[in-house]
C-alpha cells in the first residue's frame, strides 16, 4: 500500500512540521478545537482544483511553500510599518493594530475603546481561558474548509469583541493588519465579534504588506450577531503584490438582525476571501458586496455560502470584478435554503468588466432549495467596456482611458454604495480612484 | 467654418457615403433632409469621429484643418459637438460629475485652466434654467429614467455649457413633443452667434420652423442632390422625396 505521506506536497509537510513546533508555545485554551482542526487539514491536504470548492483557485499548486508563522515584531519596525500603511487612515475610528499578525498595543487604542465595547487580545483570552471563546466558529460549514481549518490550528492572535445589549456604538472599530519583512511569513490572526441583542457595530478592517515578499495571510473574522442588532463590516484587500491572501467572514445571524460586509480587493498575487453566513434567527438581512479590481498575474476569488435555516431571511449578494492585463477573477457563490426557511428572499449576482482579451472570469452560482415558498435568484455577466457608451463620453472631450475609467467607476460604484459608513464609502472610492490611476 | 470634400464612407462593407461635398459657414445654420437610409446619421458620426466607420476617400476640414485623423476627444476639444439622436444612458455616472469632467478635459486639451466649482454650479444652472432643466434631473444618473424630451434637453445643455464651433443635431425633434421642441430649439437658437455653425439633420420640415436655416440640402444614396434656401424645406414638405428616389433608381 503506497504510504500517504508521499504524496502530500513540500507546503503540506512544512505546514505538518510547523505546527509540530508551534503547538508546543499556544496557550492553552481551545487546544482541543486546535488539534482537531489540525487533524482535519491533515487528511484533506490543500485543496487542489480537483476539489470542486476550490475549482478555480488551485492552493496546492499555488503555496509551493509554507511560510513561518511570523515573531512579534520590533517596536520600531512595528512603528514604521504602520506609519506607512494608509488603507482607511482619514477614517475617525479606534483602532487595534496588528503588525504580522500580532497585536501592537502602542499602534492600538485599547485604552478608548467606546462605551458598551469589550476587546480582549486573543492571546490573554487564550491564556485565561475565556468564555467567549465557546462562540468561536459560529457557522458550521467551516469545519468542512481547509483554509479556515488551518487558521483554527494555528491562530495566534487576534481579539475578542463583545458589544453589550443594546448598545449602539457610533464610533468604528478599526482593525488594522499590516505586514512586513523582506523574507516570507505566514499569519492567523482570528477576531471574533459578539454583538448583543440589539447592538450595533461599525468595524472595518484593511489589510497591507509589502511587495515583493510572498507572505501568506489567513485572517479570520467570526461575528455573532444577536437578535436585531446591526453589525456593518467594509474591509480593504490591499495586500502586497506577492502576497497569498487567505480570509474568511463567517458570520451567524440572529432573529431580525442585519449584516452588511462590503470587501474591496486590489492586493495579492492570489486572494480567497471566504464568506459564510448562517441564518439562524427568523426574518435576518444581508447586504454582502464585492468590488474587485485585478491586473496582470493576479487572481481573487471570492466565495460565498448564506445558509437560510429560518423563516423570511433576506439576504443581496452583489459582486462586481474589473479585470485588467492577464487576471483572473473567481466568484462561487451558494445560497441554501434549507425545508423550515421559507419566505426566504435570496438574490446574488456577480458582473465582470473585462478590460483585455487576455483577463478571465470564472462565475458558479449555486442555488440548494428545500423550501417551496420562496424567491431566489442569481445573475451573472461578463463583457468588455460598452463602445457606444465609450464613444458618446469621448465626443464630449473625455480621453478613452479617463472615459473608460468612468465607466469603471460608475460600474464598481454599485457594490461600493451598499456601504452605511459615508467616511468608508468615500475611502473604498478613493481606491477605486487609486486603482485607475495606478493603471495609468 | 467646415468644408467635407468628396466624403467616401463604409461600414462592413457597405458604402454609405458616396463622395459627399458639403460647405457651412461660419455663423450658417444648415440643414440636412433626406430619406430613410440616406446616410444622414452616418455624416454626423463621422463628423464626431465613431470608429466603426471606415473613411476611403475625402477629407472633414475645420477651419482648414484636417480632422479626420483626429479622435472622438480631439475634435470636441476643437469644436465639434454631436447631440445624439439616441442620448446614452450610463448608470452609476453623475450628471453633474460628467458635465464637469467634459468641460474640464476640453478644457485642459485646449491648455486652459480647470472651471471652478462655483463657476461650474453657476453656469450649469444658468443654462438649465432656460432649457427647463429639473435641478433633481442634474442630480441623478446621466440620462438615467430621463424621458426622450428630457434626455434632448440634456443634450442642448451640454451643448451650452462646452460652447463648441459646429454643432451637429442628429434629429434632434425626433421623440419631442411640441412643448419640447420649443424649449429645445429656443436653446439651440439662443447659442447661434457669429464663429458658431450648425448642422441641423431632420426628417421633417417642422424643426425648421422653429430653428429656421440659412440652407437645407438635400441627401440622398450618400450624397447632397439638392441645395438652396429655406424654402426647400417647405418643397420637400409639400413634394416628399419621390423625385429625389427616382433620380437615384434612374
Amino acid at each position: 500500500m503506497a504510504d500517504v505521506t508521499n504524496l502530500r506536497t513540500p507546503a503540506e509537510a512544512g505546514l505538518t512540521k510547523l505546527f509540530e513546533v508551534a503547538r508546543m508555545k499556544f496557550p492553552t485554551g481551545v487546544s482541543i478545537a486546535r488539534e482537531e482542526a489540525f487533524r482535519y487539514f491533515e487528511a484533506v491536504g490543500l485543496p487542489s482544483r480537483r476539489v470542486e470548492a476550490f475549482k478555480y483557485t488551485d492552493l496546492r499548486a499555488a503555496l509551493k511553500e509554507a511560510a513561518p508563522p511570523a515573531e512579534a515584531p520590533p517596536a520600531d519596525a512595528a512603528r514604521a510599518a504602520l506609519e506607512a500603511a494608509k488603507g482607511f487612515s482619514g477614517i475617525e475610528a479606534v483602532r487595534l493594530a496588528f503588525v504580522n499578525g500580532h497585536l501592537v498595543a502602542e499602534g492600538s487604542d485599547l485604552g478608548s475603546v467606546p462605551q458598551g465595547v469589550t476587546v480582549t487580545p486573543l492571546e490573554a483570552a487564550l491564556t485565561n481561558n475565556d468564555p467567549l471563546l465557546a462562540q468561536l466558529a459560529p457557522v458550521a460549514q467551516t469545519r468542512e474548509n481547509p483554509i479556515y481549518q488551518l487558521n483554527a490550528a494555528f491562530m495566534a492572535d487576534g481579539a475578542l469583541i463583545r458589544v453589550a445589549p443594546g448598545a449602539k456604538v457610533a464610533m468604528p472599530l478599526h482593525l488594522r493588519f499590516v505586514g512586513t519583512g523582506s523574507d516570507a511569513f505566514s499569519t492567523a490572526t482570528r477576531v471574533l465579534v459578539v454583538l448583543e441583542e440589539e447592538a450595533e457595530l461599525t468595524l472595518l478592517e484593511t489589510h497591507e504588506g509589502p511587495d515583493g515578499v510572498a507572505y501568506q495571510p489567513n485572517d479570520v473574522l467570526d461575528v455573532v450577531i444577536g437578535d436585531r442588532a446591526r453589525f456593518h463590516h467594509t474591509r480593504l484587500n490591499g495586500e502586497g503584490r506577492e502576497a497569498v491572501a487567505l480570509s474568511t467572514i463567517s458570520a451567524r445571524l440572529g432573529a431580525g438582525s442585519h449584516i452588511e460586509t462590503v470587501n474591496l480587493v486590489t492586493g495579492a498575487v492570489l486572494s480567497r476571501h471566504q464568506i459564510y453566513l448562517y441564518f439562524g434567527g427568523e426574518n435576518a438581512t444581508a447586504t454582502v458586496n464585492g468590488a474587485t479590481m485585478l491586473g496582470n498575474g493576479q487572481l481573487a476569488d471570492s466565495t460565498l455560502l448564506a445558509d437560510h435555516a429560518a423563516v423570511g431571511g433576506v439576504s443581496r449578494e452583489l459582486f462586481k470584478t474589473v479585470i485588467d492585463g492577464d487576471a483572473t477573477g473567481v466568484f462561487q457563490g451558494k445560497i441554501i435554503v434549507e425545508q423550515v426557511a421559507q419566505q426566504t428572499d435570496g438574490k446574488m449576482k456577480s458582473d465582470c468588466l473585462l478590460l483585455t482579451d487576455e483577463g478571465q472570469m470564472m462565475n458558479k452560482p449555486e442555488l440548494e432549495i428545500f423550501a417551496d415558498d420562496v424567491a431566489c435568484g442569481h445573475g451573472a455577466t461578463c463583457g468588455a467596456p460598452d463602445e457606444d457608451l465609450l464613444f458618446y463620453l469621448m465626443a464630449r472631450g473625455l480621453p478613452r482611458q479617463q472615459a473608460e475609467s468612468l465607466l469603471v467607476q460608475a460600474f464598481l460604484g454599485e457594490a461600493v454604495e451598499a456601504v452605511t459608513h459615508e467616511g468608508a464609502r468615500a475611502a473604498l472610492i478613493g481606491e477605486v480612484e487609486a486603482w485607475l490611476a495606478r493603471r495609468g | 467654418m467646415l468644408e467635407i470634400k468628396n466624403l467616401v464612407v463604409q461600414i462592413e462593407d457597405n458604402r454609405i457615403l458616396n463622395g459627399l461635398d458639403l460647405t457651412v459657414k461660419d455663423g450658417e445654420v444648415a440643414a440636412i433632409m433626406g430619406p430613410n437610409g440616406s446616410g444622414k446619421s452616418t455624416l454626423s458620426y463621422v463628423i464626431a469621429g465613431k470608429e466603426d466607420y471606415e473613411v476611403l476617400e475625402g477629407e472633414i476640414l475645420l477651419n482648414g484643418e484636417n480632422i479626420l485623423e483626429m479622435g472622438p476627444d480631439e475634435r470636441a476639444a476643437a469644436g465639434i459637438f454631436l447631440a445624439f439622436q439616441y442620448p446614452l444612458e450610463i448608470p452609476g455616472v453623475g450628471t453633474m460629475t460628467f458635465l464637469k469632467a467634459c468641460l474640464n478635459a476640453q478644457r485642459r486639451a485646449r491648455g486652459e485652466s480647470e472651471i471652478s466649482t462655483p463657476d461650474f454650479i453657476r453656469q450649469v444652472n444658468a443654462a438649465a434654467d432656460k432649457l427647463e432643466i429639473n435641478k433633481e434631473m442634474l442630480k441623478r444618473a446621466l440620462n438615467v429614467g430621463f424621458s426622450g424630451g428630457e434626455k434632448k434637453r440634456m443634450e442642448i445643455l451640454q451643448m451650452a455649457l462646452l460652447q463648441p464651433q459646429f454643432c451637429v443635431l442628429d434629429e434632434t425633434d425626433s421623440g419631442l413633443d411640441i412643448d419640447a421642441l420649443r424649449i429645445v430649439s429656443e436653446g439651440v437658437n439662443a447659442l447661434r452667434a457669429e464663429g458658431r455653425s450648425f448642422l441641423v439633420i431632420t426628417h421633417y420640415q417642422r424643426l425648421l420652423n422653429h430653428i429656421v436655416p440659412d440652407t437645407v440640402h438635400v441627401m440622398s444614396q450618400g450624397r447632397i442632390v439638392k441645395s438652396g434656401g429655406k424654402e426647400l424645406a417647405l418643397e420637400l414638405e409639400a413634394s416628399g422625396y419621390a423625385e429625389y428616389r427616382a433620380s437615384e433608381a434612374a
